[in-house]
């Protein structure tokens, strides 16, 4: 018996193929303009008879052969007590929005933010200031090292592009804007969690979670321990494949 | 002052439903009455009732004027205000254009002063609102102020209004809340025997009829019949149970119960001003003093404008266990600072004085929010 998670984010679209053990295959594509074809592909790769499919993220109801759908947040809970059964939060900065979990003793939900109105405090962000300074994301830890963080105090991720444009030219250095950057997508990440009574070990999740500078930072302005899996980034697709699969035993 | 009838040619493109409510409006105008409008529960219905007008309420549910508002108002406003605003402004809502007269009141500082601009339009009473509702002084305040309005209206109109009058609209309107309450405890039905959807039609569609007997007669029909078929067999599936509380959303209230109702929940119970807060309280009809007891009865109205505001816990906390609710959503519009910042003790409350989850969302009157509003009701009920 087999089921398949297929989590489609806006930025990038994953996929799990699970046997009720572990993980045996996982697929990770560009979302981009055609969020229906990035699932298809994905479920045509992972595509194993009867296994049972389950949808989630922005673009879960394109996928017309999936047999569920199931909220990401829903997903994300599930996906990353499957990588660490130790944690108690989840903390997900994504591409367009961010949430925090909260978890019972069952690992079941019990509490969720998200916040979606604004980009401030996601990966786009990061991603905007990066293009910015013209530099690549996936060497952000190398390019950071050493740095201390400029304050950038404009609440808005548009505003705050003016910003740095403006302490650019003061002749303030690359990585210090870069740092500066993180901080202030950490203290506001933290003072949004702290909304809920969030307490144990958090599990960060998201494609910044991988950047351990970016850990280093939330762990310092959330005052809890941060974790992290090398298979994060699929929390999502790996929590619609658990709940399909047990969906599936249930039957 | 003469009474406005005519039919401007903007409202020939109106929607059907919009054109029943300006056909329904003009023919109540074709009888020689006037109507008044108003923007909130706090505005006492018995004293225009009294002279025979009708009252309507001119809470906007749409996003569609709020650009033609935004050239008067900020911009960072809440959007029932900026609504509102804009269609008295424009000419586009047919009550608005109807109303002889429109009652404002002070719940917040928004509507205070919008109310300043909106007088240079069109005739506006604003009754000035205590908000500390356990001050004996607060009533006393209000009971002046309902003296005042009763003024206005007579010196308006030219008539005079008696206590008999007043009376007996007590008496109506008594009558009318009864008759919503009794619909409305529908919700008690479990497994459910309407949607919320349904309740909730129910309940705004009553604000648009103006004729207070009719009103109750077809409300006490259509509670029987409903009554009736659910003893018959016709009962709902069985599904988490939904309290909405929050700001005043109108029309826009359709989006967030379709979002719940749609994604695995039923609403049971409406805590916001078009639901319970208003109509569950009597007003004292033993009472001789008539000024008086309208004044007790408004400021029993749970409106998160008092301070401190006992009275939206105290119902929270009935209907969870009457209604038998298993989880609260809260609405809250974009600038609204009193729910807002009151989101925080209505958690509190409901999660651990009632152990029952709770979510807010903040939404305005547009559409675009529609996904992330199912997103988010989507995994509050799969947490159920």
């Amino acid at each position: 018996m087999y089921s398949i998670g297929i989590d489609s984010g806006s930025a990038t679209t994953k996929g799990v193929l699970y046997d009720g053990e572990k993980i045996i295959d996982k697929v990770i594509v560009p979302t981009g303009a055609n969020p229906r074809r990035a699932m298809e592909a994905i479920y045509d790769k992972l595509y194993r008879e009867n296994a049972y499919t389950v949808t989630t993220g922005y673009g879960r109801a394109l996928l017309k052969v999936a047999d569920k759908q199931v909220t990401e947040i829903t997903c994300h809970g599930k996906g990353a007590a499957f990588l660490d059964n130790q944690i108690s939060a989840i903390i997900d900065i994504g591409g367009q929005d961010s949430k925090v979990i909260l978890l019972d003793r069952d690992k079941n939900i019990k509490d969720f933010l998200m916040n979606d109105k604004c980009a401030a405090g996601t990966g786009r962000f990061l991603e905007v200031i990066m293009r910015l300074l013209q530099e690549d994301l996936c060497d952000f830890d190398d390019y950071v090292s050493g740095a201390s963080g400029t304050k950038i105090s404009s609440m808005c991720a548009v505003f705050a592009e003016s910003e740095v444009v403006s302490l650019l030219a003061q002749d303030v250095s690359g990585p210090s804007v870069a740092m500066g950057i993180i901080e202030s997508i950490s203290q506001r990440t933290a003072n949004f969690a702290k909304k809920l009574p969030i307490d144990g070990k958090v599990f960060f999740s998201g494609g910044l979670a991988q950047i351990e500078s970016i850990r280093k930072t939330m762990e310092k302005e959330l005052g809890l321990e941060m974790t992290t899996h090398e298979d994060a980034q699929f929390a999502g697709a790996i929590g619609a494949a658990v709940i399909g699969y047990q969906h599936m035993s249930r039957k | 002052m003469t009474i406005r009838k005519d039919l401007p040619s903007i409202f020939d493109d109106f929607s059907e439903a919009r054109r029943n409510g300006f056909m329904a409006a003009k023919n109540f105008k074709e009888t020689d009455r006037p109507m008044i409008g108003t923007f909130c529960t706090f505005m006492p219905q018995e004293i225009p009732l009294a002279i025979g007008a009708a009252t309507v309420s001119l809470c906007a549910t749409s996003d569609e004027t709020i650009e033609a508002a935004e050239k008067d108002l900020p911009r960072n406003l809440c959007p029932l205000i900026k609504s509102s605003y804009g269609f008295g402004k424009t000419d586009k809502c047919p009550f608005f254009y109807f109303s002889d007269l429109v009652v404002g009141e002070t719940t917040c500082d928004g509507k205070r002063k919008m109310f300043e601009m909106m007088g240079e339009f069109k005739p506006v009473h604003v009754m000035q609102l205590p908000q500390g509702p356990d001050q004996q002084h607060a009533h006393l305040v209000w009971k002046d102020e309902i003296i005042l309005l009763k003024e206005t209206i007579e010196k308006q109109f030219n008539v005079t209004i008696t206590e008999e009058q007043i009376k007996e609209t007590i008496s109506i309107k008594n009558r009318e809340r009864k008759a919503l309450k009794e619909f409305y405890e529908l919700g008690k039905l479990n497994p459910p025997a309407i949607s919320g959807m349904d309740i909730l039609k129910v309940l705004y569609g009553s604000t648009f009829k103006f004729e207070k007997e009719d009103t109750i007669n077809e409300l006490t029909e259509l509670t029987a019949r409903v009554k009736e078929e659910y003893v018959a067999g016709k009962k709902l599936e069985s599904k988490p149970r939904i309290l909405v509380t929050g700001c005043p959303i109108g029309g826009v209230t359709d989006k967030l119960v379709k979002a719940i109702e749609d994604n695995g929940g039923v609403v049971v119970f409406y805590e916001n001003c078009m639901g319970a807060k208003a109509i569950e309280d009597l007003v004292d009809e033993s009472n001789e003093d008539v000024y008086d007891a309208l004044a007790e009865k408004y400021l029993k109205i749970g409106c998160s404008c008092m301070s401190p505001n006992k009275a939206r816990f105290e119902m929270l906390g009935r209907a969870i266990d009457e209604f038998q609710v298993d989880a609260v959503v809260e609405a809250v519009l974009q600038a609204c600072h009193t729910y807002a910042i009151e989101t925080a003790t209505v958690k509190d409350f409901v999660n651990n004085k009632k152990n029952k989850p709770y979510i807010s969302v903040e939404t305005d009157y547009s559409t675009s929010d529609i996904g992330q509003l199912n997103t988010r009701m989507a995994a509050f009920i799969e947490m159920l």
